[in-house]
């Protein structure tokens, strides 16, 4: 009768699941690893409380941030979640490279033990990290750069950023509670199935895959309509700046792309909890099925990452070239050319798979094809720094680095287009090294580039450079050791996911790897002492102006740090590049004649309900803890169609006199401060007003 | 790669409760002198007509792609130095940001490497599917492939006999193989003589492969499958007419039986190495073992399991908990 009824509350969950304990039991160098990062985890949380109760910050957090509707504030909270993800991936991916440099034949980790590693690590680095990271700063800065005072749907923004918490969430508690999946980020049946893992370790993955899924399913919805209509007056698809095309772009395959995989999700979720037999070995079951369906998501998503990164590049490239940025029209179709071409090339991950040659031929043409408009944006990139006055600024040293590395990953991805030579390479570490050379490069450098361009427009001061070249460089340098021998053996056949090996020839390049494994802890070290001497070092580095870099696009012409509403008054947009175009004519800061009255939307609760619920959900159903899951989706749906039927009742007004008055201040503050030029770009006397140096053209 | 795997690591248990963190620096030093004399591996060192193909296709693909690469990897450097922003003497035209020239040069040059590629890629894909058959004057010798955990079955069906933890054939003939499992998918890849194939069950694939020099050469699962994946590897070994029929009749004369429940046995999560100590003599070589009286279609047997119209249970199906409770014995 006890027994039963604990059952029914805790359902599979017992003390056995807490990774916590286990060191304790089994003090090898495995369990204390294992048992470490549960602390870690706690101990984490712990600290965030007690900071925050010692600083009182509940009440603006909650107030500023947790309900907050305001895109700003949402993109924020996204970045600082992909930030905590991204310790996470890059820590374990640090112990991955530690565990191989010494896995001649054995190592200090358990084979379960690394292949969790490895499942989380991708997971989270793609999921969790790049695309938080990549929509927060969608977020920040799309209804900016058009001229708008929010998103189409504030609500829904702060929902979708609850969602995909929850899923984050869950990851993170897999770490406390019971063993993550261990079928790598993709999670092919049957090796997921019930059958081989019948734990909760792929009930972890599936339910937050398919909570943040459905986050950025509606986050995708969001952004195209917010693009399509929420654009200032005169500004045409073909005047918006080249960061909100490529955002446009990866909102569109958000919505087309998501849903495959929440279908492949929910499917094998059926077949693990209700006997169901889509990827079944049995009864006509097809893994296949799976591989196609989670590719149809895949391959367009890896464009999803690297979209807005190319965006931030065109952004950054412009602006510290001091010149137009160069074949705009072009840039637009090799864009869109990609996302349309994105959907044609999923088999290309199993060409190994036994269909005929036919078809394996028209995915690799189709494949390299994709190589042609993404040549053309390095290209363009470069034709831009083609006479122009090239300041290499942080963001430079990430695109620079980028671009040179890019194209080596460009390469491999050529040749890995071959299905002669896929054969060979396929699941091998080459793939593994040409991912992570499109992925490090091509979305964390453009994510960090995009961090360290628009800090200023959001918190009012600039990051430190000093310890962002220190950081930029150890990215590249770490990446480069990190990844390059893995090219190396995985051409001489070392497979992926292996925790040990036999063939003494790996060894030398795994060792070297580890040590590109110290420069990328140093290089993200340096990311938060960066943050920190920033925020300590703020007096000097004070972006009044709202325009540090002599920057081209619209969100420049607005205070630093921008107001809730944005624009004091929306703006007329009659030009590409519509701030330098004003400033050059020295039009950039101009007094309307009128103000009027700004609606905004009102706080909502709804981002916090899916989190908690959305999480204690997922909790409930891997744990088979039913009153829990039943209770916790009840409070959501319940919360989201109420609110649907109810509207928005907090609508904020801020009155015309208010804007006017702040509004008239900035430009006091700015008509006040020297303007400077773009040799003093990193000195202390840079507050935010350029120069008109770089707006005459030289002989 | 000619280094056949050294006995013992498949003793997983041993293994994982080592840790020689305090040897590293000297692991360091050992394995940086040895970096001098890295040899080339896999199909960079092929040796059958398959990898040799891939090899020649792998090293035409990365030269020809140079033309749209190199123009990076130079100028990319060049125009950050030559444009810096202090340097005075370099033209500026800030409002500069179109040339139909340079747009040609942009899209044309690229697009036709892709169609030389593209060119290749489809000559490639066919001339090396997989599933076309090697050209040969000689009969190929049939094996059938059934990956379990976590090591591959051979099964000569010529002969009636199968092997663990080695693939023998003679280097004359070409080999073609169907491949299955009985658990999971896997990968079946020998680097050194032809590309991969994913091994399902319920599923049969084809994969055909040639040595053009007799040797021993690395075989692996490529696609993680559980806890002994990283032993699932084997050694092919491409030997002389006379020594391969020498070693079919070693085999013949030494294996064991494989009835059903020998099979049902081997089928049970194990590494060659456990296999070799459960079914193996003294008179098979380290970490192989050597089957004989092989029912008639046993591959077919194992495919139609999955194809009776019933679900698996957990019991009947090899690679889970529950079949290796049952089944170890």
């Amino acid at each position: 009768m006890t027994t039963d009824f604990w059952r029914i509350v805790f359902g599979r969950l017992d003390l056995g699941a807490l990774d916590f304990l286990t060191a304790f039991r089994d003090p090898t160098l495995n369990e204390i690893i294992l048992s470490g990062a549960a602390w870690a985890v706690i101990l984490g949380g712990l600290a965030a409380v007690a900071v925050l109760s010692r600083y009182r910050l509940w009440g603006p957090l909650w107030r500023n941030y947790l309900v907050s509707v305001d895109h700003k504030r949402i993109g924020i909270m996204y970045i600082v979640l992909a930030g905590i993800m991204l310790v996470r991936g890059v820590l374990e991916g640090v112990v991955m490279r530690g565990q191989q440099a010494d896995g001649l034949g054995g190592g200090f980790l358990s084979a379960n033990h690394y292949a969790q590693l490895f499942s989380t690590h991708g997971t989270i680095m793609i999921f969790f990290m790049a695309m938080p990271f990549l929509t927060g700063l969608i977020n920040i800065v799309v209804p900016l750069q058009i001229g708008a005072r929010d998103v189409s749907f504030p609500m829904l923004n702060s929902a979708s950023l609850g969602l995909t918490v929850a899923g984050a969430a869950l990851v993170m508690i897999s770490l406390v509670v019971g063993a993550f999946s261990t079928g790598g980020w993709t999670a092919y049946p049957p090796y997921t199935d019930s059958l081989f893992q019948p734990g909760p370790g792929p009930d972890y993955w599936l339910w937050s895959v398919l909570l943040a899924g459905v986050g950025t399913t509606m986050t995708g919805i969001n952004f195209v309509v917010t693009i399509l209509r929420e654009r200032a007056p005169g500004m045409t698809l073909m005047k918006m700046p080249m960061f909100t095309w490529t955002a446009l772009c990866t909102a569109i395959l958000m919505v087309f792309a998501l849903p495959p995989v929440t279908v492949s999700t929910a499917m094998l979720l059926l077949d693990r909890y209700a006997g169901f037999h889509f990827f079944t070995n049995a009864l006509g079951g097809n893994m296949m099925n799976y591989a196609n369906l989670f590719w149809l998501f895949g391959h367009p998503e890896v464009y999803i990452l690297i979209l807005p990164a190319f965006g931030v590049y065109s952004e950054i490239v412009a602006t510290y070239s001091g010149k137009r940025l160069y074949g705009y029209g072009s840039l637009v179709v090799a864009t869109m050319s990609i996302a349309v071409l994105s959907f044609t090339v999923w088999l290309h991950h199993f060409f190994t798979m036994g269909q005929d040659a036919d078809m394996n031929a028209a995915f690799g043409i189709a494949t390299m094809l994709i190589g042609v408009p993404t040549g053309v944006k390095v290209y363009d990139w470069m034709a831009t720094m083609y006479r122009g006055r090239v300041r290499m600024t942080v963001p430079m040293v990430y695109l620079v680095s980028f671009m040179v590395l890019f194209v080596l990953g460009g390469l491999s991805g050529i040749i890995l287009a071959n299905p002669s030579i896929d054969f060979q390479v396929h699941n091998t570490l080459f793939l593994v090294a040409h991912f992570h050379n499109m992925l490090i490069p091509g979305l964390l450098f453009g994510m960090l580039a995009g961090y360290t361009y628009w800090f200023p427009k959001l918190f009012g001061f600039r990051l430190n450079d000093r310890w962002g070249y220190i950081s930029a460089w150890s990215w590249v340098a770490g990446f480069v050791l990190v990844f390059f021998p893995m090219y190396v053996v995985g051409l001489m056949g070392m497979t992926r996911r292996t925790v040990a090996y036999t063939n003494p020839a790996y060894q030398p390049w795994m060792i070297l790897s580890a040590v590109g494994g110290v420069f990328v802890t140093v290089a993200l070290a340096s990311l938060f002492v960066q943050l920190y001497v920033s925020i300590r070092d703020r007096a000097f580095t004070r972006d009044i102006g709202g325009d540090p870099w002599d920057a081209r696009t619209l969100e420049w012409a607005t205070p630093s740090p921008v107001p809730a509403y944005n624009f004091a008054v929306i703006p007329h947009v009659h030009a590409r590049e519509a701030f330098a175009v004003a400033k050059e004519a020295g039009l950039g800061y101009q007094a309307p004649p009128a103000y009027a009255d700004i609606h905004l939307p009102g706080d909502t609760w709804m981002g916090v309900i899916l989190a908690v619920f959305g999480t204690a959900f997922g909790f409930g159903m891997i744990w088979y803890m039913w009153w829990l899951a039943a209770l916790s989706f009840a409070v959501m749906a319940v919360a989201f169609i109420g609110r649907a039927l109810r509207g928005d009742r907090a609508g904020v007004i801020i009155p015309a006199a208010q804007v006017a008055a702040e509004h008239r201040a900035w430009l006091a503050a700015v008509g006040r401060l020297a303007p400077v030029t773009r040799e003093h770009e990193q000195d202390g006397i840079n507050h935010g007003v350029a120069a008109p140096e770089t707006r005459e053209v030289a002989a | 790669m000619s280094n056949a795997r050294p006995e013992g690591s498949g003793q997983r248990t041993r293994r994982r409760l080592r840790s020689h963190w305090a040897g590293a620096p000297l692991l360091a030093a050992v394995a940086a002198a040895k970096a001098g004399a890295a040899r080339a591996e896999g199909f960079l060192a092929p040796a059958g007509p398959v990898a040799m193909a891939q090899n020649v296709h792998f090293w035409q693909v990365t030269w020809i792609s140079m033309i749209v690469v190199l123009p990076v990897l130079v100028g990319v450097p060049l125009l950050a130095w030559h444009y810096r922003y202090g340097n005075a003497r370099a033209r500026y035209m800030p409002n500069w940001d179109f040339s139909h020239a340079l747009e040609w040069v942009m899209w044309l040059v690229p697009a036709a490497i892709v169609v030389v590629l593209g060119v290749l890629l489809w000559q490639g894909a066919h001339s090396l599917d997989p599933y076309r058959p090697i050209a040969s004057d000689k009969a190929p010798l049939k094996v059938q492939v059934v990956g379990l955990d976590w090591k591959w079955l051979f099964i000569y069906p010529d002969y009636h006999i199968a092997t663990v933890g080695e693939m023998a054939f003679p280097q004359d003939r070409p080999v073609q193989m169907e491949l299955t499992t009985d658990t999971v998918m896997q990968s079946f890849l020998v680097p050194a003589l032809a590309g991969q194939i994913y091994a399902m069950p319920g599923m049969v694939t084809k994969l055909n492969l040639a040595a053009d020099r007799v040797g021993h050469f690395d075989g692996m699962n490529t696609q993680y499958s559980g806890d002994g994946f990283d032993d699932q590897h084997f050694t092919a070994v491409a030997m002389s007419k006379d020594d391969f029929d020498a070693w079919l009749k070693e085999v013949q004369a030494k294996g064991v039986a494989l009835n059903p429940m020998a099979y049902a046995r081997l089928a049970t999560s194990s590494t060659p190495a456990e296999v070799r100590a459960t079914f193996g003599n003294p008179a098979m070589p380290p970490s192989v073992t050597y089957f004989n009286d092989v029912p008639t279609d046993l591959f077919g047997g194992i495919v139609m399991r999955y194809h009776n119209g019933h679900p698996m249970t957990p019991a009947d199906q090899p690679g889970t908990a529950a079949y290796n409770t049952k089944y170890s014995g």
